[in-house]
């Protein structure tokens, strides 16, 4: 009995939380049209939580590429068929491995940045200040992280397959020495622009969605005090790994049945 | 109806307040008035619920029962909209001062106005000077905050309340943990600024003597009712035992000294005994 209760008690909590979560989400959807006016204090989110994250999205994903370079040649060249290793490369980044681990590398970096901002203006009474000087906080603080967020992780996304690829390409084509002409056509061949190119990016858009609005709800939703926030960060990591993983395995299911 | 007629020159009116929280009742059908133009202080000890009063004022939080009329407006009846026009006409200075950390003593200043207001840059300065002049910190304006003093991050906070000119300004606990020049300098910049921009002044705090410098009336406040009220020197010869106790700072009284505790011989030996 004890045990079914707990196991109650957990399902309850994980809906009354993912309904809140979508309460938030709307309360942001509501906001946003008056958040884009001011779309300089986006701009500067953008800045922070997007364009500081390239270098981190552009070393992984060039390590990323290489890796697959080297796996794929080594497994390829046992059948014969190192020149489909262009198209081994483009697909696994451009429909999985580039959305995936861009937005979990997002969690990782920008959202526990932005659970830990907005906790801690929580914590130092500056939300409350904010809704004193009858200014929103959910449009000036939340709406604008939140937008950044989803903005940023399809274009980081982007940018990891990119180079993702081109590592893949320096170690396949200059190490390995797989012929550049047939690494690059039959990609080009096999890599359609619908099925694989916008699939992945569906996939980021709705990777960036949910791992940006689990940073903002948890940091605004965490108890103020230390170790409020430092548990409220842990858990955007952890819900965005999951969240990410759940929905690319609902999304990929969908697009092969679906397309 | 969110507005209301009011029935006096009150800026403030609470009547019947009733607010608990888990088991605990905070107030207890309390009745408070704030004269409009006045400094007016709220004062008890600490876990009265000072603060939570000022926070039901200003619609942060809101009570079980009762009525809170702010500028005329039944505060618990206002939408957010009505709400956040109603604070627009009021400044609330943060025990911690509550400034922005990722930008300067300036732009925290001209942050209300820029929300709220489509000022040019040029006005805009003018008028964070003018507000950073008043307390005195014209010269830090580019300072960030965690460079700042206390006292200073006060000042600055009051600076920024009082930026879109409010006419009820709400000081929690505006003394504590501040040196005696800091204090000195906020207790005037209290009656100043209340004196020169008329505005009704609202003071929770426990520092007696400040508190009596700066206030025309006191509310003493303990056990979710108010206990006393009167200028300072009426409640300065007070003849309760608990206002004496409170405003002499008196360690044993009707308060006691001791948490309620079993008889202190029967204990120990009842200890040696085991």
């Amino acid at each position: 009995m004890g045990l079914l209760r707990e196991l109650y008690y957990i399902f309850l909590g994980f809906f009354q939380g993912l309904g809140a979560c979508f309460l938030f989400l709307f309360r942001i959807l509501r906001c946003t049209p008056a958040a884009l006016l001011r779309w300089r204090i986006i701009w500067q989110q953008i800045y922070s939580v997007g364009a500081m994250s390239l270098v981190l999205i552009m070393v992984s994903g060039f390590f990323v590429g290489m890796v697959m370079g080297l796996q794929g040649y080594n497994t390829l060249s046992k059948f014969a068929a190192t020149s489909a290793l262009g198209t081994l490369v483009a697909l696994s980044l451009l429909r999985e491995l580039g959305p995936v681990v861009t937005a979990l590398l997002f969690a990782g970096r920008a959202g526990t940045a932005l659970t830990s901002e907005i906790g801690l203006m929580r914590a130092t009474e500056q939300i409350a200040g904010m809704e004193m000087m009858a200014v929103d906080p959910v449009r000036r603080v939340v709406v604008p992280r939140f937008l950044a967020g989803a903005v940023s992780v399809p274009l980081l996304t982007m940018i990891f397959s990119a180079v993702g690829i081109l590592g893949g390409f320096v170690v396949g084509v200059s190490f390995m020495g797989v012929d550049s002409g047939a690494f690059w056509s039959q990609m080009r061949v096999n890599v359609d622009l619908w099925d694989d190119v916008i699939g992945g990016l569906i996939k980021s858009v709705v990777f960036g969605g949910a791992c940006s609005l689990l940073a903002v709800y948890e940091g605004y939703y965490s108890h103020p005090t230390a170790e409020g926030v430092s548990r409220a960060t842990t858990r955007t990591v952890v819900n965005s790994a999951l969240a990410v993983l759940v929905l690319d395995y609902l999304l990929t299911a969908f697009m092969i049945h679906g397309v | 109806m969110a507005s209301e007629e009011l029935k006096s020159d009150n800026a403030v009116e609470i009547t019947g307040l009733r607010y608990r929280v888990g088991g605990k009742m905070i107030f207890d059908r309390m009745n408070i008035s704030i004269a409009r133009g006045k400094v007016t202080a709220i004062m008890g000890p600490s876990g009265t619920g000072k603060t939570t009063l000022l926070r039901i004022m200003t619609g942060q939080v809101l009570g079980d029962r009762g009525r809170v009329l702010v500028e005329g407006k039944n505060v618990a009846r206002l939408t957010a909209d009505e709400l956040y026009d109603l604070r627009r006409q009021m400044g609330f200075l943060f025990q911690n001062g509550a400034l922005f950390t990722d930008s300067s003593v300036s732009e925290n200043v001209a942050f209300p106005l820029r929300e709220h207001t489509r000022l040019p840059e040029s006005l805009i300065r003018h008028i964070v000077l003018m507000k950073l002049q008043a307390v005195g910190l014209r010269g830090a304006a580019q300072l960030m905050p965690t460079e700042l003093s206390g006292g200073m991050a006060r000042r600055v906070a009051l600076a920024r309340a009082i930026a879109m000119d409010p006419k009820i300004i709400f000081y929690d606990e505006p003394f504590a943990g501040l040196d005696p020049i800091s204090m000195g300098v906020i207790v005037r910049l209290i009656r100043r600024l209340n004196d020169s921009l008329g505005l009704t002044s609202i003071i929770v705090s426990h520092d007696v003597e400040e508190v009596s410098a700066v206030s025309d009336h006191s509310y003493l406040i303990s056990d979710g009712k108010v206990v006393a009220y009167g200028t300072p020197q009426e409640l300065e010869h007070n003849k309760s035992a608990w206002v004496r106790q409170f405003m002499k700072g008196l360690a044993d009284g009707p308060v006691p000294f001791h948490y309620p505790a079993p008889d202190y011989a029967t204990q120990l030996l009842g200890e040696e005994h085991r």
